[in-house]
């Protein structure tokens, strides 16, 4: 029983994928306009005083995201080096 | 521990590994890369020594204290940029126009010029820092169980 | 309707999570779990970087850029942020797998359900 439902789902799923790919999604290439790329694009040059658009987008206007994405980068190493240490145990006397 | 021909090319192509990694991190703001990706570059350089040497000879050189310095100046200098700011906004690039990196460069297509860019190369050292030293302290602790031995607390 | 053929990069990254879907529900070995997982991963970010692709444009980056349109820069930095929280993720559940070998010998994921206790 399991086995047939989790074939039926997976179908169902990558049907669903494979016609919203090839439908309900713009043409390749032609992205509908947007108010945000275009400013970042042409002013990121003066505002921030770098030449690399991407650099600035991740640094400087969405540093937040970057402050997030470093704070998980802490914790998961934090957690590897956790569960990783083999700790003598001392046999103590009572 | 590899044979000998292994660790003679290792020990000389580390050099050249480290110089490119931190090429790719200084140039943050002029060429695609920066931090995150010039790190994973270093640490790539890092996991070739372990496999050209034991992990026990490498465990003499890479002390746990060193790293985890490392990755809390990173952490710290990266939390302190953001918040030096705060007069205007979070995460306003108060260096652009000062004497430190303040240059603007002309708009339009440009050779590109180092001394540019505000605040964001001294993020992206902090940040190749803190992802250099966390990396490495994870492929360290990996192998280090794998054999059988503990890290030093 | 788009004819098949330009949209391609598209169908790929569906491809790919379809793959990665049937491996994560029909693999019982925790390592290839682990691997369908990460094409997981995989087919998301190619996902979202083809999102953004202007017709003949160039890298949003303006040292030595030959003239034309430069293509959409925002979904280029989150990807980015994807990339390194995938690995942050992966390292955590490989420690996981490598914990629950040295427990109970065996990394089938049927013989390590039970919570002892």
């Amino acid at each position: 029983m399991r086995e047939s439902t989790g074939l039926g789902a997976l179908i169902v799923l990558v049907g669903l994928l494979v016609v919203g790919m090839v439908a309900f999604i713009h043409p390749f290439g032609y992205p509908s306009p947007t108010a945000m790329d275009d400013y970042i694009i042409d002013n990121a040059q003066r505002e921030t005083g770098s030449n690399s658009v991407v650099a600035s987008v991740v640094f400087d206007y969405r540093g937040l995201d970057t402050l997030g994405e470093a704070t998980i980068l802490f914790t998961a190493v934090t957690g590897v080096l956790l569960l990783l240490r083999t700790t003598k145990r001392k046999k103590d006397s009572p | 521990m590899l044979t000998k021909i292994v660790r003679t090319v290792a020990n000389q192509l580390i050099l050249f590994i480290l110089i490119f990694g931190l090429y790719v991190i200084a140039h943050g703001h002029l060429t695609p890369g920066g931090g995150f990706q010039g790190g994973a570059v270093v640490v790539s350089g890092i996991v070739m020594l372990l496999v050209a040497f034991n992990s026990k000879e490498l465990k003499k050189s890479i002390r746990e204290r060193v790293l985890s310095v490392m990755e809390s100046t990173g952490a710290l200098v990266f939390a302190a940029l953001a918040f030096a700011g705060l007069g205007t906004v979070f995460f306003y690039n108060f260096l652009v126009g000062s004497p430190i990196f303040g240059d603007i460069p002309p708009t339009g297509p440009n050779p590109g010029n180092l001394w540019t860019g505000g605040y964001i190369p001294i993020m992206n050292y902090a940040v190749g820092l803190k992802v250099i030293a966390g990396l490495s302290a994870v492929v360290l602790a990996l192998a280090l169980f794998a054999s059988g031995e503990e890290m030093e607390e | 309707m788009q004819s098949v053929p330009a949209n391609f990069p598209f169908l790929a990254s569906a491809l790919l999570i379809g793959i990665a879907f049937y491996i994560i529900l029909f693999k019982r070995n925790l390592i290839k779990l682990i691997m369908g997982i990460a094409m997981l991963a995989s087919g998301v970010n190619l996902f979202i970087v083809a999102l953004g692709y202007r017709a003949g444009g160039n890298a949003p980056i303006y040292t030595n850029v030959p003239p034309g349109p430069m293509v959409l820069s925002v979904p280029q930095a989150l990807t980015l942020t994807s990339i390194v929280i995938n690995v942050a993720v992966l390292a955590l559940m490989l420690t996981m797998v490598i914990h629950i070998y040295r427990h109970t010998g065996d990394v089938d994921s049927e013989k390590s359900r039970k919570l002892k206790g």
